[in-house]
């Protein structure tokens, strides 16, 4: 079963202007339709770099990137974001705006410049409420919402671009067990739905092992390892890219980390 | 019923701005009236026109610079249109245009300067070092202006001093007509921005994933409000406020997407500096307050009131 390949990164590497050293080099990452990527790695490991690359804001410096067999760099931002939703790590709240609102800001790239917004948009957005579970929030200032409800308002309105591909930026940095679940839950089950892949860039190794299908770890802006969760979050790997002794236990299958304390290492 | 609400505040202040004035005009006279037809109403038109002006351009400024507080003369303009004023009143340039013209070169240069020091790395323009050019251009730029102020003469003083504090009394059909021919431009490609400024209020990063070219958004919002701010300082000197209260009082009532606060602001910025000049040329008849000190007498308590109602809820 040959999936639509959505995102085909190739050797990429990219050099920030002014630095000696390339922040990616040699990344490879193949994403289809139904797949849920996990990027993992410390911090400057290069995934956000890999990201930048991916979605077309710097040329790679050597190997190619290309999304829908179309080189990320000839696609405007405007037919990008019909194709590719992001949830950034941060936004702003410039002004107070309510949830409905926010969400309808999705539709920006279907909407011409004159254009009112269509009853397709409006549908579109009820759409994504929905599958967010967002939709009791529709009439909500977005400063009256949880960190957890705030973040799937925001995959909503990602969901509202109607793309092929999501990303997420570290969506669970400051959530709580539970809100952490139900977000990582939710991109599962979007992508199970099908006719959508995830990306999803995190810290949390436990769970990109139990809900992503393929793992890429970054070390030093290089691929340590890539490929079924089980396959790359060996103690050997992991333990050399975090450099912090851990112990793997297998859990329904799927690989665990328990980091160590220093005492039990030695 | 509020777009109702703000034709009717237009209406009403435009029919002020004609019926009212230093010479009695009786209302069956309006029509042939020369005071009407040659003073009054291209002065009322006139403080339409610039109060909207102005009022737009704080309005897509503030979503540019993504600070709540900026105004039109948050960027230096004011500076210098001020410091080109002075010079032109100091060097006794003559004609009816001098000043005007003399404004609009300082503003423009101005806005070249404080443009050139808030592009990041030759290519960005980044908000906080705009509004920080801004701040020290117009600092430089006034300190210029006080000292040349200070060494003229008394009446060249009074004059300098009064073109600061603005004023429409320089209204003619010709200054309507620059105005009329000038403004829908730098209006149009402001309306045109309205939606993608909606998506960089969520920050840059966030708006170029939505689609929006962020940069060439930037500067076509940045060149195009201070093309407006400049016109309105060159033909009524520098008026503050309706480009601060305006667009908030808007805000307030609108909420705060671009498309519709955009026209509300025009209409609101217009109805407002229509009613204060009128104010300032009524009020000392026969003598004329500078119509900026009217709208900070109008603007500041209006403001102060809707800070209570935000810091209170």
């Amino acid at each position: 079963m040959d999936r639509e390949l959505i995102l085909d990164v190739r050797g990429a590497a990219y050099r920030y202007p002014g630095t000696a050293e390339d922040a990616i080099a040699e990344v490879s990452l193949a994403v289809r339709v139904g797949e849920f990527h996990a990027v993992l790695g410390p911090n400057g490991s290069g995934k956000t770099t890999l990201v930048r690359v991916a979605l077309g804001l710097v040329e790679p410096r050597s190997g190619t990137c290309e999304i829908l067999r179309r080189p990320a760099t000839t696609w405007s931002r405007r037919e990008l974001a019909r194709v590719v939703g992001v949830v950034t790590q941060r936004e702003d709240n410039l002004f107070p705006q309510r949830v409905r609102e926010s969400v309808l800001l999705g539709r920006y790239p279907h909407l011409s410049l004159w254009g009112r917004e269509r009853p397709e948009d409006h549908a579109a957005v009820t759409r994504a409420l929905e599958r967010c579970d967002t939709l009791s929030l529709a009439d909500r200032w977005l400063w009256t919402l949880s960190g957890g409800e705030y973040q799937r308002v925001r995959l909503a309105r990602a969901l509202a671009q109607e793309p092929r591909l999501l990303v997420l930026d570290e969506p669970t940095a400051s959530l709580d067990v539970r809100h952490e679940m139900e977000l990582f839950e939710l991109v599962r089950g979007l992508v199970d739905q099908g006719g959508l892949a995830a990306i999803v860039i995190t810290h949390h190794v436990n769970l990109a092992a139990r809900f992503a299908d393929r793992v890429l770890l970054l070390s030093g802006g290089r691929t340590a390892a890539g490929g079924a969760p089980a396959d790359v979050l060996t103690r050997e790997t992991v333990e050399r890219v975090f450099a912090w002794p851990v112990a793997i236990e297998p859990f329904e299958g799927c690989p665990q980390m328990i980091p160590l304390r220093r005492k039990e290492a030695t | 019923m509020k777009w109702l609400g703000l034709a009717l505040a237009a209406v009403v202040a435009f029919g002020l701005a004609v019926v009212l004035g230093p010479a009695h005009v009786p209302l069956s006279d309006l029509a042939t009236s020369d005071i009407v037809r040659s003073l009054r109403l291209p002065r009322a038109i006139l403080a339409f026109l610039v109060g909207g002006a102005l009022a737009l351009s704080g309005a897509s400024l503030q979503a540019l610079v993504r600070n709540p507080l900026a105004d039109p003369f948050l960027l230096g303009l004011s500076g210098g249109a001020g410091l080109g004023a002075v010079l032109a009143i100091a060097l006794h340039l003559a004609g009816p245009w001098a000043l005007p013209l003399a404004a609009f070169a300082g503003a423009l240069a101005a806005m070249a300067l404080v443009y050139r020091l808030g592009l990041v790395g030759g290519a960005e323009l980044d908000p906080r070092v705009l509004i920080l050019a801004g701040v020290v251009v117009g600092a430089f730029a006034s300190a210029v202006t006080t000292a040349i102020v200070s060494l003229s003469e008394a009446t060249e003083l009074r004059n300098a001093f009064l073109w600061l504090w603005g004023g429409l009394s320089g209204a003619s059909w010709d200054t309507v007509l620059v105005a009329c021919v000038y403004f829908p431009i730098p209006v149009a490609v402001l309306v045109a921005a309205a939606r993608p400024l909606d998506v960089l209020a969520l920050g840059e990063e966030p708006a170029r994933h939505l689609g929006t070219d962020v940069e060439p958004l930037k500067r076509r919002v940045y060149v195009a409000a201070s093309l407006l701010t400049a016109a309105a300082v060159a033909v009524s000197g520098v008026i503050g406020f309706v480009g601060l209260v305006v667009p908030h009082a808007m805000r307030a009532l609108w909420g705060h997407r671009h498309r519709p606060l955009f026209p509300a602001a025009f209409l609101g910025g217009g109805a407002l500096l229509a009613f204060s000049d009128t104010v300032a040329r009524t009020v000392v008849a026969p003598r004329e307050l500078p119509v900026g000190i009217v709208t900070a007498l109008v603007g500041v308590p209006v403001f102060a009131f809707l800070l209570r109602k935000w810091t209170a809820s």
